[in-house]
């Protein structure tokens, strides 16, 4: 009844490419976006904490990796070693320039996992589909080792451990221990807001054709003119960025201060693949959908489950919570391998000839 | 009908009538099998060449050489005048070569108009900062583009299907929609590959039309894949033929379909 | 050598043999190099030329009982790398999905191994001995057949014709359903495992030789063995046996084997299952070397170099690509690691494979891909 699109005429190119076309998409990203702002407020401090302050951060990580895997066709399980990249570019930047503010450095993180991210994808000229998301892995143990074994880039401090030191924006704390949730929590959204607005206008673009192209048949692609080894590496590049920011949002917003070997160890990079791939690849909202997923499924199993009377003991908790996430995993992926972003599509769809079936 | 695209204006220096693509004792060996022998045939600037042959008989091969697929052994490939070593695909693209293939080749996740905009992707040149910004000069050549990309979709008569991913659609119109991305290039030379492959006769009509139309059209020279001697006596201007490798005859379709090598050739030799 | 000959010599040498060759040839002129230098003095003791290109060398040569140590090593280590890889080739080769559970397989197969002991002798009160292991070893055995037949029900049914990736993260699923469930049944202590109750031999012998002394244990060299065994057995069943055909039929074409009348969920049953038992021969293996606990999976990690070097559906592949590995990675670690300050096992697998694969794109065994559009 709504959602319906009679009467919206286009009548220049401009808004037909506009990336929301329809009258009611762009009202309800307006009311998404209202929302999302208004949240911190009026939720409790725990969901702040452990939903929606790692869901912001890791969302950018999994639009990255959905712009390598889901447009490009590469398939990477290093994305954890290049947020550790971002994570510890932002650190040492901003401890040898503490003066220049923080949310500059979050941002160029980026360009270091950018390079870092470059350098691991020059296999991918090579080798492709699973023999590359094998080696990536050389990426992501690498980094890994690097993060643990050069200790210039934890500060020589002897716990091994990096610690946010405190920075502020016009005299509010943002990081650090004293800043407000709320405030990280803003901080992190403009990013996610930022950072998704620029992937999006790169996809829509001869960019992103470019990269659906190489995806969809790279023989083609090369055969249009695309250079292949410029297509796959700028897809490395961007994916990087990405990755990179999340991970000094992820331990400048989110965790405080983190240790390498923990953090950004593989189990987060098949994470981030994961949410893609539930999500949806290629599709950028459904890099939220995946995103939401993997970071309320654990949280809402372990402290939801006791609430409504299950009771079951920590330990116990994390090896039901283990199996349920791996059960349904699964199960995700035979209800519909296109993932969340498809059923959103058909339910989409549904509303707009809503009362009738088809 | 009023394009703006208009293939082969003042790209080059070759008049029509000149020879374009040179193929000179050209062999292609994989391992020990050899795909094509010392075949030798030219292409002139605005004419429709068609290539013919048996199962086998190395025309994709051939075409796979001038567009820099494969590197033939032995042999050269003179295009506009210059005598080409190893040409890679892009570099070729850029030189003016399109191609479509004997089994579709489209991007089939990307809709109609993604497939034939990524045509123009050569060119387009607006830089990383404005695409990420999707504002100023990266909307501006977007539109041009797309302007371009629709007179292509008004053309071959598929305004309908332009915004459905290309995986969904019909083989016909997918042979369509690839002869539109081909044409987006703006190419100087047109690689077909069995255009008309698994057509039925209307299909098939309306693709000769489209063939007949941009050669005539635009001067675009075609290069022509078909087994449908048919097609390939009424649309092209001249003909040669591959067997096992090697050339057996060369020159108008007339002359073509005398030749007793040709018969033999097609409908085999008693014994 | 003139062109003639060597293009009538072509036939004679298969292009892996050429290769090699090649290969040889290329590091015997490192080799070279490195000792012209060192001689010629442009690289001085405790120059960092000299220390990774020419110190590591020396070292080799001055303590010949420390190089066969190493070398025995990792010659231990690669054929436990080849036979998590084998595991993983034979899935990959019938049903064209990557297992990553391959390694949790292994885990979890140990575990009920030794769990499953425990139980039996702890809390039934069976004697501890040998007849209550082979019980276990049966259990364990009947456990993997079990998991093969459920892997294909629930797993590989509903998603068949799916998009690798898809399937890879099917097996993720799995790998984290595994380590909650083994961990939810036997606890997530590490266990040791029965390797003298299942008849393995312990203990080890030490060799004098070349001037000093080379420790092996017994438990290694049955490994060696018996992974020797294994791999011939397999390779006779897939060759000369019926099942062996259709599998092979069935890794050609899905479709094809499907129009003869041969059925897939049996063939995938059979050969999740002699996965599953690889798993459990290499779970016994590695857990008698080590504690029987899920920090083994990060060995596993490790076998996925090997199928990067090896490829992912060639046999001998998998088996030399986890010799060269295995040695590889123990030599690197020994020579070059405190170089770099040491720990550089995590990560120097990938890097040998990658190096190979630029040389090599199709892996060691592969057919060198033709493109045809």
């Amino acid at each position: 009844m709504f959602y319906r699109e009679t009467g919206q005429f286009k009548t220049n190119y401009t808004d037909d490419m506009a990336i929301f076309p329809i009258r009611q998409d762009r009202i309800g990203i307006a009311i998404i976006l209202a929302i999302a702002l208004i949240l911190p407020f009026v939720v409790s401090e725990f969901v702040l904490k452990t939903i929606l302050l790692p869901f912001l951060a890791l969302s950018v990580a999994v639009i990255g990796l959905n712009i390598l895997t889901g447009y490009t066709g590469l398939i990477s399980l290093g994305s954890a070693g290049f947020m550790g990249v971002g994570a510890y570019a932002c650190y040492k930047l901003t401890t040898i320039f503490p003066e220049v503010n923080i949310i500059i450095w979050i941002f160029a993180s980026g360009f270091f996992a950018a390079a870092v991210g470059v350098f691991f994808g020059l296999p991918s000229l090579r080798i492709k589909g699973l023999y590359l998301a094998v080696a990536t892995l050389a990426a992501q143990f690498f980094l890994q080792w690097a993060f643990v074994r050069i200790p210039w880039l934890f500060n020589y401090n002897p716990s091994g451990a990096i610690e946010v030191p405190l920075r502020t924006l016009f005299g509010m704390p943002i990081t650090g221990p004293t800043a407000e949730l709320e405030v990280k929590y803003l901080i992190c959204l403009g990013f996610v807001i930022g950072m998704t607005w620029l992937a999006s206008n790169l996809v829509h673009g001869r960019i992103g054709r470019s990269w659906m192209a190489v995806r969809d048949m790279d023989i083609a692609a090369e055969l249009m003119g695309i250079k292949l080894l410029n297509a796959k590496l700028l897809a490395f590049a961007v994916s990087s960025f990405f990755c990179g920011v999340s991970g000094a949002l992820f331990v400048f917003l989110y965790l405080g201060g983190a240790e390498a070997g923990t953090e950004f160890a593989i189990r987060l990079s098949f994470l981030i693949l994961f949410a893609v791939i539930i999500g949806g690849t290629g599709s950028m909202i459904g890099s939220f959908f995946g995103t939401a997923f993997i970071v309320a499924l654990p949280t809402i199993l372990k402290f939801g489950a006791p609430a409504i009377g299950i009771a079951i003991t920590g330990a116990t908790a994390e090896k039901i919570v283990l199996m349920i996430i791996g059960a349904l995993t699964i199960y995700l992926l035979i209800v519909e391998p296109h993932g969340l972003a498809r059923l959103w599509q058909i339910m989409k769809q549904k509303l707009r000839v809503w009362p009738f079936p088809y | 009908m009023m394009l703006h695209v208009s293939p082969t204006a003042a790209t080059t220096g070759i008049a029509k009538g000149e020879v374009l693509l040179n193929v000179e004792n050209v062999s292609l060996r994989f391992g020990g099998v050899k795909a094509i022998s010392d075949v030798s045939f030219d292409i002139v600037k605005g004419e429709v060449r068609a290539i013919i042959g048996p199962n086998g008989a190395g025309k994709t091969s051939m075409l796979n050489c001038i567009n820099g697929f494969y590197f033939p052994q032995e042999g050269h490939i003179t295009y506009k005048g210059v005598r080409r070593q190893k040409v890679r695909p892009h570099e070729a693209a850029s030189s003016g070569i399109a191609r479509t293939f004997q089994n579709v080749a489209l991007f089939k996740g990307m809709t109609t108009l993604d497939n034939i905009m990524t045509g123009r992707t050569l060119k387009m040149n607006v830089g990383l900062f404005w695409q990420l910004l999707r504002h100023g000069p990266a909307m501006r050549e977007e539109i041009e583009h797309r302007r371009k990309v629709e007179d292509i979709i008004d053309f071959l008569e598929i305004q309908a299907i332009r915004k459905i991913p290309v995986g969904k659609l019909p083989y016909g119109l997918q042979k369509r929609v690839e002869l539109g991305r081909a044409l987006a290039m703006e190419p100087e030379l047109l690689l077909l590959d069995e255009p008309m492959a698994g057509m039925n006769l209307e299909e098939k009509e309306d693709m000769c039309r489209f063939i007949l139309d941009v050669n005539q059209t635009f001067g675009t020279t075609i290069a022509l894949i078909e087994h449908d001697m048919g097609v390939v006596m009424d649309l092209s201007d001249r003909v040669v033929v591959l067997e096992y490798g090697r050339k057996i005859a060369d020159g108008t379709p007339d002359v073509v379909k005398a030749d007793q090598k040709v018969i033999d050739a097609y409908l085999g030799v008693a014994h | 050598m003139s062109a003639v000959t060597s293009s009538a010599l072509r036939p004679l040498l298969s292009p892996a043999l050429m290769a090699t060759l090649k290969g040889l040839g290329i590091l015997a002129a490192i080799a070279l190099a490195i000792v012209l230098l060192v001689h010629s003095g442009a690289m001085p003791k405790g120059s960092i030329g000299h220390k990774v290109l020419a110190a590591p060398f020396i070292d080799m040569w001055d303590l010949p009982d420390l190089l066969v140590q190493t070398l025995w090593e990792g010659l231990v280590a690669g054929v436990l790398y080849a036979l998590i890889a084998l595991g993983f080739v034979l899935i990959f080769k019938a049903s064209g999905v990557f297992n990553f559970a391959q390694g949790i397989m292994v885990v979890f197969s140990a575990l009920t191994l030794v769990g499953s002991y425990e139980i039996m002798t702890q809390r039934m009160g069976l004697p501890p001995g040998t007849v209550v292991a082979i019980l276990a070893l049966m259990i364990a055995i009947a456990t993997m057949f079990v998991l093969a037949w459920l892997v294909e029900r629930i797993v590989l049914r509903p998603l068949v014709n799916q998009n690798e990736i898809i399937m890879l993260m099917a097996t993720v699923g799995l790998t984290y359903f595994l380590i909650g469930f083994g961990e939810y049944i036997f606890g997530g202590n590490p266990k040791v495992m029965i390797t003298a109750q299942l008849g393995l031999p312990v203990g080890q012998t030490q060799f004098n030789i070349l001037g000093g002394r080379v420790n092996i244990q017994h438990l290694d060299v049955a490994a060696a063995v018996i992974a020797s065994i294994m791999i011939a057995g397999l390779a006779f069943f897939f060759q000369y046996t019926r099942i062996g055909r259709a599998l092979r039929a069935v890794a050609d074409s899905h479709k094809a084997a499907l129009s003869v009348g041969i059925s897939l969920n049996q063939i995938w049953v059979i050969v999740w299952f002699t996965a599953g038992v690889v798993a459990l021969v290499t779970g016994i293996m590695w857990g008698a070397r080590s504690d029987v606990s899920f920090a083994l999976e990060i060995i596993a990690l490790k076998a996925l170099p090997v199928l990067i070097l090896g490829g992912f559906t060639s046999v001998p592949g998998a088996i030399v690509g986890g010799l060269i590995i295995g040695i590889g990675e123990k030599m690197g670690e020994g020579y070059w690691g405190p170089l770099f300050g040491g720990g550089i096992e995590t990560w120097l697998a990938y890097v040998i494979a990658l190096g190979f694969l630029l040389f090599r794109p199709q892996g060691l065994f592969g057919e060198k891909i033709i493109e045809r559009i």
